[in-house]
């Protein structure tokens, strides 16, 4: 293997984190990855990645596409037999990965966590149809073609609903001002 | 006469589950609850911010708590995406004090302050345990009786725990459905996933999740399959046609909000619960007791 | 009298010295009042460590001694010896704990050592107070009861029978042998469990100095370690024992058949009974819950007596000794020993609470004890590895740490799961060895005589072991191989990869856990319970089966999860310490107790009732109470209730209290 960085500081990194406080418990029993119901379309197994990031691999750790196909069905929480918060865990490790920009190109996942963000943002509350027709234009307009009887068929049945809700220009504002600190508050630890 | 503070979410507000509010409105009427909306509620983040920013998720949550904890009474939603979201940060801000010093520095910035002090329940929670099966069972023009219906918890309703159900194998919807007259048939998958957001951007592997659980309710009998919550009604319901399209099946399972069912059973109108939003048909399954 | 107090600041290695400046506390000893002589030292319970104080009392004729290391329960008795071997009366030593109170639990050295100081000035100022003491010495009843008849209990009673004292062998189910006789082969050896137990239940059923009472709980325990008075409940068998010859006849007519808890539900046996082909005692009883006719006496009607009465019209005699009596009672036995050795064992942990192994709702998916029932030549098949419909199975899984090593249920780990899973792995390759056996585990533990080589045995027997805890089982098929079959879902952690193995039959190794009627056992024997739950022992390493009763020894699973051997080491272990009492013929008894002045005894009676060891009596002819020296285990409830004030605690009067009390805060 390549450059082996210290193998505490990252395990120390992430048991500061919130909800990363089990990593050193992890007796890797693997109970998480057989109740995880995308473990196998993961780059790493969840218990994987908490064995990668004790042997210090952090770049591998943040880059794996693993956490991003996390469904947050919290089966692995309930079921961990040392109390790990495997799904807070995936969480804090996503937010870390974005933060260092290593948030993986090979699934559509961050991308689209995005873009609903990013909606959010701006309005307050997310519009279905502007958020979805704009993130397939963004990243597949092929598949969004494909999409197009789903949407028919909604619009058929008097469920699309084009127009957005929108909080007050107050509400907005407030909203901003608290987002906006909290971005400028950096990141959750 | 019950009050709450009602969080509808994005989704069954305007969202394409509205007839998830339409429907909850409409039996609360009925139950004697009167659902107050929280005022320029915004959207809870629900698993994209988390994953991407956990704190400004947590301030998303928090702005609407704060607002919530003007008025004093329990938060309730119908979404199983939001009550995670907004139970998750409230234990965030009680366990983590780094992170609520932050928060409430956000939330400072716009005129907020969150104390902790909200209860934030699940509309089923609050249906089965603050009213009872027994008062439910009373509104009952239509009995169910003969209708064999899959209970869909999903994930996050039963999830992490502790909650008000068990976290794999929960009753309280199995006992709902009892009550109404329906027939409750066993389901293993549940309180298992629908797939969540990653519908959209890994539609393959949602759709497989999706597949399993119809085949499963299919397989026990189910006539009808009924959710507590708007992404798994609209991955359930919405992209049947193309799971039957991938893995070249045939499912025809209609797909309704329990608020729906229970509203079908206390005889109200199609209007307004909305049961033409579903795009797997319901007419058909519903027609003895529309 | 000129109090001349000698003080002892021990360093403990570096275990006070590492966080409290001994020196500075030494200093500082040196300046109370009435302190003659202060030193401090490496190791105060060594021997020179203790030669200083003898040397010090001699030669500075010290009459009070104060020492600061430890906790008390560590080495108060050695100090007080030493002062006691110098001379000193042993109750004018006062100990410190600036270990475990003070340097065990601060990091702030400054902090750690003004507390160190405060610790010591009252210890100081406490000691000055206090007054020589005699303990007594009380006799020793040479009789021992033994409680619990599994393989802890016969063991214990059988070594303490031997050397021709009296056991009482007290068992709650109508037979010995406890979990142990339902085992198959044991492990590692294979010994057949059945042969290597049933000797000794035997030899108890003989033993001209056991008297075994089965069927019988222990009620009531009063008194104190030699002199223990116990009150026993006889069960009624509604069989007379004495003519009962274990025929079985009765079993055979009586219509009524149960589940049998002897094969964990899995086989049946009748209202009337006798427990297992090899019981101890090898007599019937009646089940008074599912007989019909003991049920239908309760209503005043005469139902079915077919077992007294056999079969007229076929000329099936019924019980041909006579000796079944439904009239029979439970009876109340009451019988005085020394020393009690609890051996309760344990229970299996119910795994249907663990919803994802679908026990109790798949059928094929059995328990350990279950399984060994299957496998064993007397249980329900036969010894023939079967499915619940009748199948032999075409591949087997076991799972490990089913309610063990998990915050949800048990954190510990129950240490003889590995190796009996091994065992149910090598039965099966023996009986069918066509069908794939795959070992679900997390670790392998195998740390024992013989043990580690057993593994290697399985490992070239052909099991399939899989690193990975099992996540679920479920039956739902996903491809045709599956269909029909129970499915294990785990992730082989060796290649990462999330594995769905197909099988017949699913073996859940269950935890050890401690029984559902441990606080009621706990009560009776005036036994703790750890945070685990089992029993507390006096000191984990050096003192494993005593408790902080005197006279009561906890043994075997009932302790701690463990397997055979360790179990019959403790048995031992606790039978020779009880016989090294009944040898001695005396013991100590701390001096430490509560005293009435009668003069100042209104007579009102509160502290009887309030004694939790009731020690207390009323005399009503002068109305003062009386407290029982040899019972009182200075508690002090007494003293503080007492409205008139006329109780003293001694060596831990007011007078002292408030010294100590005044040296930490001054």
């Amino acid at each position: 293997m390549e450059k082996m960085i210290r193998t505490d500081a990252f395990v120390n990194e992430i048991a500061a984190l919130p909800g990363g406080e089990g990593v050193r418990l992890c007796i890797q029993c693997g109970t998480c990855t057989a109740s995880c119901p995308n473990a196998d379309r993961m780059e790493h197994t969840p218990s994987q990645l908490i064995a990668m990031a004790r042997a210090g691999m952090r770049d591998e750790v943040l880059s794996s596409d693993a956490m991003w196909y996390c469904l947050s069905c919290y089966l692995c929480t309930v079921r961990c037999p040392r109390g790990i918060k495997q799904t807070d865990l995936m969480h804090a490790l996503e937010s870390l990965a974005v933060r260092e920009g290593l948030s993986h190109g090979r699934t559509l996942t961050p991308a689209m966590y995005r873009s609903f963000n990013d909606f959010v943002y701006s309005l307050g509350s997310l519009p279905e149809f502007g958020f979805m027709t704009w993130f397939h234009l963004l990243t597949n307009p092929l598949r969004a073609f494909r999409l197009v009887p789903v949407m028919l068929k909604l619009l058929k049945r008097g469920r699309l609903s084009i127009r957005a809700r929108r909080l007050t220009p107050q509400g907005t504002r407030q909203l901003r001002a608290v987002l906006d600190r909290a971005e400028s508050l950096g990141g959750a630890r | 006469m019950k009050y709450y503070t009602y969080f509808p979410g994005c989704s069954s507000s305007e969202g394409g589950a509205k007839a998830y509010g339409w429907s909850a409105r409409a039996i609360s009427k009925v139950l004697d609850i009167e659902l107050i909306e929280l005022d320029d509620w915004n959207c809870c983040g629900s698993t994209p911010y988390s994953s991407i920013d956990e704190l400004v998720s947590f301030c998303l949550s928090a702005r609407n708590l704060a607002l919530a904890e003007k008025r004093g009474l329990d938060l309730v939603t119908p979404c199983s995406s939001c009550y995670v979201s907004l139970n998750r940060t409230n234990s965030y801000l009680k366990e983590y004090p780094d992170i609520k010093a932050r928060v409430d520095e956000a939330l400072a910035a716009g005129d907020l302050e969150y104390h902790g002090t909200v209860r934030v329940r699940h509309l089923l929670d609050v249906l089965v345990n603050d009213i009872g099966y027994g008062e439910i069972s009373s509104k009952v023009k239509r009995s169910l009786s003969g209708l064999k219906i899959a209970p869909y918890y999903g994930c996050q309703v039963v999830r992490p725990s502790p909650g008000f159900d068990h976290p794999e194998f929960p009753q309280s919807l199995d006992k709902l459905i009892a009550c109404l007259g329906g027939e409750p048939v066993p389901f293993p998958l549940k309180s298992r996933c629908c797939g969540g957001s990653l519908i959209i951007s890994e539609e393959a592997l949602a759709l497989d999740l999706i597949r399993k659980l119809l085949d499963c309710a299919l397989s026990n009998g189910a006539e009808c399959l009924v959710t507590v919550c708007p992404l798994c009604q609209t991955n359930l319901d919405v992209y049947q046609s193309r799971v039957n399209k991938r893995f070249k099946t045939s499912f025809n399972l209609p797909i309704l909000f329990f608020t729906q069912l229970m509203g079908v059973a206390f005889g109200l109108g199609d209007e307004e619960l909305g049961l033409k939003t579903c795009i797997v048909p319901a007419e058909e399954a519903l027609a003895k007791y529309l | 009298m000129e109090r001349r107090i000698g003080v002892y600041i021990c360093h403990c290695g570096t275990n006070i010295s590492g966080t409290v400046d001994v020196e500075k506390v030494t200093e500082f000893a040196r300046g109370l009042d009435s302190v003659v002589v202060a030193r401090d030292y490496k190791y105060m319970c060594s021997d020179p460590g203790q030669n200083l104080i003898k040397e010090d009392i001699k030669e500075h004729g010290l009459n009070r001694v104060v020492v600061a290391s430890c906790s008390p329960r560590m080495h108060e008795p050695t100090f007080r010896r030493a002062c006691q071997d110098a001379g000193l009366n042993q109750y004018l030593f006062e100990m410190a704990n600036i270990r475990e109170h003070c340097s065990w639990v601060h990091e702030d050295r400054a902090m750690a050592t003004e507390k160190a100081r405060a610790l010591v000035s009252a210890a100081v100022r406490r000691v000055y107070y206090h007054e020589p003491l005699e303990t007594k010495e009380v006799p020793v009843n040479p009789s021992v009861l033994v409680v619990g008849g599994g393989i802890a209990g016969i063991q214990a009673a059988l070594e303490v029978a031997d050397s021709e004292h009296r056991v009482y062998l007290v068992e709650k189910e109508p037979s010995i042998g406890g979990h142990m006789a339902q085992f198959d082969k044991t492990f590692p050896t294979l010994d057949c469990a059945a042969c290597i137990l049933t000797p000794k239940m035997t030899s108890v059923g003989q033993h001209p100095y056991i008297q075994l009472m089965t069927y019988s709980e222990v009620e009531d325990v009063s008194g104190y370690v030699g002199n223990f008075k116990v009150k026993i409940r006889k069960k009624a068998r509604y069989i007379d024992e004495g003519k009962c010859t274990g025929c079985g006849r009765c079993q055979e007519l009586c219509p009524v058949s149960v589940p049998s808890e002897f094969d964990c539900g899995l086989g049946k046996r009748k209202a009337i009974y006798i427990p297992s082909p090899y019981a101890v005692p090898n007599k019937a009883v009646i089940d008074p819950e599912k007989c019909s006719h003991l049920k239908g006496l309760a209503g005043g009607k005469d139902v079915c007596r077919l077992c007294q009465t056999g079969i007229e019209k076929k000329g099936i005699p019924g019980c041909e000794a006579d000796a079944i009596d439904f009239s029979q009672n439970d009876e109340m036995v009451e019988i005085e020993v020394g020393n009690i050795i609890v051996a309760t064992g344990f229970q299996q942990f119910d795994p249907s609470v663990i919803y994802q192994y679908g026990y109790g709702r798949y059928d094929n998916v059995i328990t350990g004890l279950q399984f060994e029932r299957i496998s064993n030549a007397s249980g329900p098949t036969g010894g023939e590895i079967l499915t619940a419909d009748g199948r032999r199975p075409e591949s087997i899984a076991i799972l490990h740490c089913v309610g063990s090593r998990d915050v949800n249920y048990h954190r510990y780990c129950s240490r003889v799961c590995c190796m009996y899973s091994l065992k149910y792995s090598h039965l099966l390759r023996e009986k069918i060895p066509e069908a794939p056996v795959y070992q679900m585990y997390i670790d392998m533990r195998c740390a024992g005589s013989g043990y580690e080589e057993f593994y290697e045995r399985l490992q070239e027997e052909g099991v399939n072991f899989i690193r990975g805890r099992a996540g679920e089982i479920t039956n739902i098929a996903e491809t045709p191989e599956e269909e029909g079959k129970l499915i294990v879902i785990c992730e082989d952690t060796l290649i990462r990869r999330k594995r769905r193995i197909p099988v017949d039959m699913v073996i859940l190794s269950c935890a050890l856990e401690p029984r559902a009627d441990a606080d009621q056992i706990a009560r009776i024997f005036s036994l703790s319970r750890k945070a685990d739950g089992f029993f507390l022992e006096k000191h984990p390493k050096l003192d494993p089966v005593a408790t902080m009763t005197d006279g009561v020894f906890v043994v075997g699973c009932c302790q701690s999860p463990k397997d055979i051997p360790d179990t019959v080491a403790q048995a031992s272990a606790a039978a020779s310490r009880a016989l090294a009492m009944i040898s001695k013929g005396r013991v100590e008894v701390e001096a430490a107790t509560a005293v009435v002045d009668e003069e100042h005894c209104a007579g009102c009676k509160i502290c009887v009732d309030l004694c939790p060891y009731k020690a207390i009596s009323f005399d009503e002819e002068k109305k003062v109470s009386r407290i029982n020296e040899a019972v009182c285990k200075g508690c002090g409830v007494c003293v503080a209730a007492c409205p008139s004030g006329a109780i003293t605690g001694r060596h831990f009067t007011t007078e002292q209290i408030m010294a100590e009390i005044e040296g930490v805060l001054v």
